[in-house]
Parts: C-alpha cells; sequence; structure tokens
C-alpha cells in the first residue's frame, strides 16, 4: 500500500475504547492497526482501556507459546507516532488484581465515574 | 445529516450486517446522506460474491451491492482485514500473485485511512458489532 495521507486538514478529537483481551479475538490488534493509522493522519488520538482490554497493557505477555504474534511491544511504540493519552480506567485494573506497575506503558488511571465525561469531550468513538 | 457507518462483523454469524444494512436504508429513507460504510475485522466477509445463503433467506452480500448500486452507497473493505481472511480485487490478486479474484459489485479495498477520513467527515460515525 502507497503511504495514505489526509488532505482534509480538519482534526478531530478520537477515542479508542479497548475492551477486549490482546487474545482470544482479533479485535485488540486490529484496532491497534486503526489507532496507528488514526496518529499517521494527524488526527488527535486517544486511548481508554476497559474491561478486559487492560490486558491489552500488561508487562510479559508470551503468545508465542500458542503462536500467536506478541504485538504488545507496538504499545510502546505510539509515543513515537504521538499517541501519548493513554487511559486505564482503575476499577478494571483493580478488579484483575494488576496495579500501574504490571503495565507497559505510563498511563494514566480514570475512575469508572469520569469515563462518561471523557467519552463526551471526543468526537469520534471507536470501541473495539 | 451526513452519517458513516462501520460494521465489524461477518454475516450470518452476527447481526451487525443486518442492523447496519437497516439504518443505512432508513437514514437514506429519511433524507440522510450515508457518505461511507467501512468494513472491518470479519465485517470484510460481507463483499465476496462467493456466498450462496439458501434460498429462503435473505442475501446479505446482494443486498449490500443493490444498495451501492442504487443509492451510490461507497462500501470500503479494510485491505488488511481482507489480506488475512481472502477477499481479494483485482489489484489485491495482482500484488499478492493470487489466482482468482472474490469481491462483490459495489465493494471496493482500501486502506484504514477511508474509515479515519469517514471519521473526521460525517457528522456521526456510527458502529455495528459487539
Amino acid at each position: 500500500m502507497e503511504e495514505e495521507e489526509y488532505q482534509g486538514g480538519e482534526v478531530k478529537k478520537f477515542l479508542y475504547v479497548n475492551r477486549r483481551l490482546p487474545h482470544g479475538t482479533i479485535y485488540a490488534l486490529e484496532s491497534l492497526e486503526t489507532v496507528l493509522i488514526g496518529a499517521a493522519f494527524d488526527q488527535d488520538v486517544s486511548m481508554l482501556f476497559v474491561d478486559d482490554g487492560v490486558y491489552q497493557l500488561k508487562k510479559e505477555q508470551a503468545p508465542e507459546s500458542i503462536e500467536c504474534k506478541n504485538f504488545s511491544k507496538t504499545y510502546r511504540a505510539l509515543e513515537m507516532y504521538d499517541v501519548e493519552k493513554l487511559f486505564v480506567e482503575r476499577e478494571s485494573l483493580e478488579e484483575r488484581g494488576l496495579a500501574i506497575d504490571d503495565l507497559l506503558v505510563d498511563v494514566e488511571l480514570i475512575a469508572s465515574s469520569d469515563v462518561k465525561a471523557l467519552v463526551d469531550e471526543h468526537d469520534v468513538i471507536l470501541s473495539f | 445529516m451526513k452519517l458513516a457507518v462501520l460494521v465489524n462483523e461477518g454475516p450470518y454469524q452476527h447481526q451487525a450486517s443486518d442492523s447496519a444494512y437497516q439504518f443505512v436504508t432508513a437514514a437514506l429513507r429519511t433524507g440522510h446522506e450515508v457518505m461511507r460504510v467501512f468494513f472491518y475485522h470479519d465485517g470484510v466477509n460481507n463483499g465476496t460474491r462467493l456466498t450462496t445463503p439458501p434460498q429462503d433467506d435473505r442475501h446479505i452480500q446482494k443486498r449490500w451491492s443493490a444498495l451501492a448500486q442504487e443509492h451510490n452507497v461507497d462500501l470500503v473493505l479494510c485491505v488488511a482485514a481482507c489480506q488475512r481472511r481472502g477477499l481479494v480485487d483485482e489489484g489485491e490478486a495482482k500484488r499478492n500473485s493470487k489466482d482468482a479474484t472474490n469481491i462483490a459489485p459495489g465493494f471496493r479495498i482500501s486502506g484504514l485511512g477511508q474509515l479515519i477520513e469517514a471519521g473526521v467527515e460525517a457528522d456521526r460515525l456510527v458502529t455495528f458489532g459487539d
């Protein structure tokens, strides 16, 4: 594919809501591809991890043992694409016995009660 | 209103494609513009012309193709999702040395940029899927 470029010039605030496990279904991997394209199009990109989606950011994933691609490194590369606003719902993390130190990247914890306001702040919500 | 639609699930397995179709037809009937329907994940499977559902059932692919023809709705299949799942048009067949194509009339294969563009340009981007 040739490098795609968006000529419109308009910038909207995109929020990618990641709700699913990194493996088991392809949603996490393919949504990450969308995030990278969205960033390449110079849109304002934020990501929110809720429910099982918080596992996408878990350190020390080893999907090679089930012959699946380990794309968890890509989350660390998001910064290079100017994707720096990563939100994690605090309750989702705590319910799964995880803490911020278990995650691959720096994130901002957000209370469940603040998620609605975060969604309201954005123009386009893509939920995977 | 200028609408764009995202379909994330395959036909028959899941109702997302049916609901999206019904949404799009209702939107057009009530005077809205549908600038694009983007098919992602298993949603790209809506765009193979090789589907043969039982005769007493709806033909999901043909329904979309007819919609594209009658209302000029832009039906876009994500190229990366297509490559994983074996959805092929002439260009993809040549590029990836495939011996056949299966894309249905009215659909085209393009990049994820088309989804981002739809999000930017439409007043609302409406998602169908889990």
